[in-house]
């Protein structure tokens, strides 16, 4: 019995953090494919979309370990929870804005993301290490990618800077809840799925970012500064909930239609 | 001289060899292929936003993936064709973003099934089994070209088209095997398109500009053959998953060997491509004007940025 139980509670925290990380990678994907046919030059839309495409495979991976752990059929999971029932951090549904919100946006996710996902390389559960390791590989050339982006709409002054600059005001307040979990991180470190307590992976990942935001000419202390203020040890609380609503009631455009295989 | 020259090009021509781009080459033959490639690119570009639409609809995660990759497809096949487009376009003085800005000022135009709505998920399954499918067919044709890096472009162009015609394939299967709903949602998206794909190989009329391309090999086969060779492939395929085809006089003639059809509104659909009219035309352009002219700010930073590290 005592078996079973702990068997229970693993899989609602695992199945949690499963749905936590497909959230967010669905939503970033989503977005990111908004901008097909978009970006500011061709070469562009083809590397933006091979991420986006990322992006929604990574959520698919996940989903299928939320499956897993019994919360439900992997596309139902995606597409048919309401919005008040995501796990995401708000920062990944939100609008896409311009293009310098657009890339700063993914910069901070990705960095955050490959923090995330060094620690659960480390995990003792091989299913979600390997799947990790297969991430990172990936999440290494969006780091790259974003990161020259960011360096040179910094660099670059004038309107794109300015752009950046207030890109970066728009996202600090987001950062608290992306670098959280939605399920508590310590009982993650007890079930040996996180190798690392959250607040040493916070500190990776200022670590990560500061320099490349300061050669982009942007105010990275502030990070250090926003996520000491706010340091969400527990499970962090749902993201306000009506960019997931506009986001979901574009993507059920064809299931909204009945029940029916697609 | 020039005279002996052009005789010289032609002999090549005839003895099957390609020719590259910093080969020399006759004015006309130049502007031929300039002509047809920009075109091409173009379509590839503006035929990704029919599907876009329903990138973020996609109902199910494979499908949204399939769904992706192959709209991030056809923006690479523009950017493919692109490149071949502005070495041709070079030594004219005209440079990528002209032959963007072509899109916008209606100087370019693109293949009329990508001004056309399409409002359904089955019209996103149509446009990858039927309008690629149709592709497949005029670009294949293409792949003996006598300009070699647009024969070399399309190698890989017809094999990912293959891929699509899969993907459209696919979510054909799926609604047709459906619910009552889902077919008749299917049978009314090929209502909505068969006219508009039968159209898409152009006039049955051999034009000038044709039969030059022909004499220089950068093509083989005239529009009505590969109507007909369409036709005969599909035609079969699509009454194999229980769809009727939109036309009443669609029969073979076993005697001529040809099939017989209901011809497309040839003026109507020609004034879509060259006014820009179509139900879509205007929107869509818009959204090439958006992404080229409201993200110029963008690329006029990369220059900076990058000028600003070299210095």
């Amino acid at each position: 019995m005592a078996i079973e139980a702990d068997a229970r509670v693993r899989d609602a925290i695992l199945g949690g953090l499963a749905l936590q990380l497909a959230d967010e990678e669905l939503f970033l994907g989503h977005r990111d494919s908004e901008w097909l046919g978009l970006a500011p030059e061709v070469e562009e839309d083809v590397a933006f979309a091979s991420i986006a495409q990322d992006e929604v495979r990574h959520a698919s991976f996940w989903y299928e370990l939320a499956e897993a752990c019994g919360f439900g059929q992997a596309d139902a999971l995606a597409f048919d929870r309401a919005p008040s029932e995501r796990r995401h951090a708000a920062l990944c549904a939100r609008p896409n804005g311009d293009w310098a919100y657009t890339v700063l946006r993914h910069y901070l996710y990705d960095a955050w993301d490959a923090v995330r996902l060094a620690a659960l390389a480390e995990s003792g559960d091989e299913v979600w290490a390997s799947g990790a390791r297969r991430m990172l590989r990936e999440e290494h050339y969006h780091h790259l990618h974003m990161e020259r982006w960011v360096v040179d709409l910094g660099r670059a002054g004038g309107e794109a800077a300015a752009r950046l600059r207030g890109a970066f005001a728009a996202l600090l307040p987001d950062l608290p809840d992306l670098v959280a979990f939605a399920v508590d991180p310590q009982a993650l470190v007890d079930l040996g799925i996180l190798s690392r307590p959250l607040a040493d992976l916070r500190r990776a990942f200022v670590a990560r970012v500061e320099a490349t935001l300061s050669r982009a000419g942007l105010p990275a202390e502030e990070i250090a500064a926003r996520l000491a203020a706010h340091p969400r040890e527990g499970a962090r609380q749902t993201a306000p909930d009506h960019d997931a609503a506009a986001l979901l009631e574009t993507m059920n455009g064809v299931r909204s239609l009945g029940a029916a295989v697609w | 001289m020039p005279e002996a020259r052009r005789e010289a090009f032609m002999a090549r021509i005839r003895r099957g060899e390609k020719i590259e781009a910093h080969d020399w080459m006759p004015d006309d033959y130049r502007l031929l292929l300039l002509r047809l490639i920009h075109m091409h690119a173009v379509s590839e570009i503006m035929g990704a936003y029919p599907e876009k639409e329903w990138v973020p609809k996609a109902p199910t995660l494979r499908r949204k993936m399939s769904l992706m990759a192959k709209v991030q497809d056809e923006i690479g096949h523009g950017q493919l064709l692109l490149r071949v487009a502005e070495d041709l376009a070079a030594p004219l003085g005209r440079d990528r973003m002209e032959l963007m800005d072509d899109v916008i000022t209606g100087r370019v135009k693109f293949h009329n099934v990508f001004h056309m709505e399409a409002p359904t998920w089955a019209d996103a399954g149509i446009i990858g089994w039927l309008v690629d499918g149709a592709a497949i067919i005029t670009q294949t044709a293409l792949l003996d070209c006598s300009y070699a890096p647009y024969a070399r472009v399309l190698k890989r162009i017809c094999a990912e088209e293959s891929f699509h015609m899969q993907h459209g394939e696919s979510i054909i299967l799926s609604l047709a095997e459906g619910e009552p709903w889902q077919r008749e949602m299917l049978q009314e998206a090929l209502n909505r398109w068969w006219e508009a794909i039968l159209f898409f190989f152009g006039p049955p009329v051999v034009t000038d500009a044709a039969r030059r391309m022909m004499e220089y090999r950068i093509r083989s086969r005239t529009n009505e053959e590969l109507r007909q060779k369409f036709l005969t492939r599909y035609v079969p395929r699509i009454r194999a998953v229980g769809l009727e085809i939109p036309d009443s006089a669609l029969r073979f003639d076993e005697e001529a060997g040809l099939w017989r059809y209901t011809e497309p509104d040839w003026e109507r659909w020609s004034r879509v491509v060259r006014e820009n009219i179509g139900p879509k035309s205007q929107e869509r352009i818009a959204l090439r004007r958006m992404a080229h002219q409201d993200q110029a700010w963008v690329r006029e930073a990369l220059v900076r940025a990058r000028t600003a590290a070299v210095v």
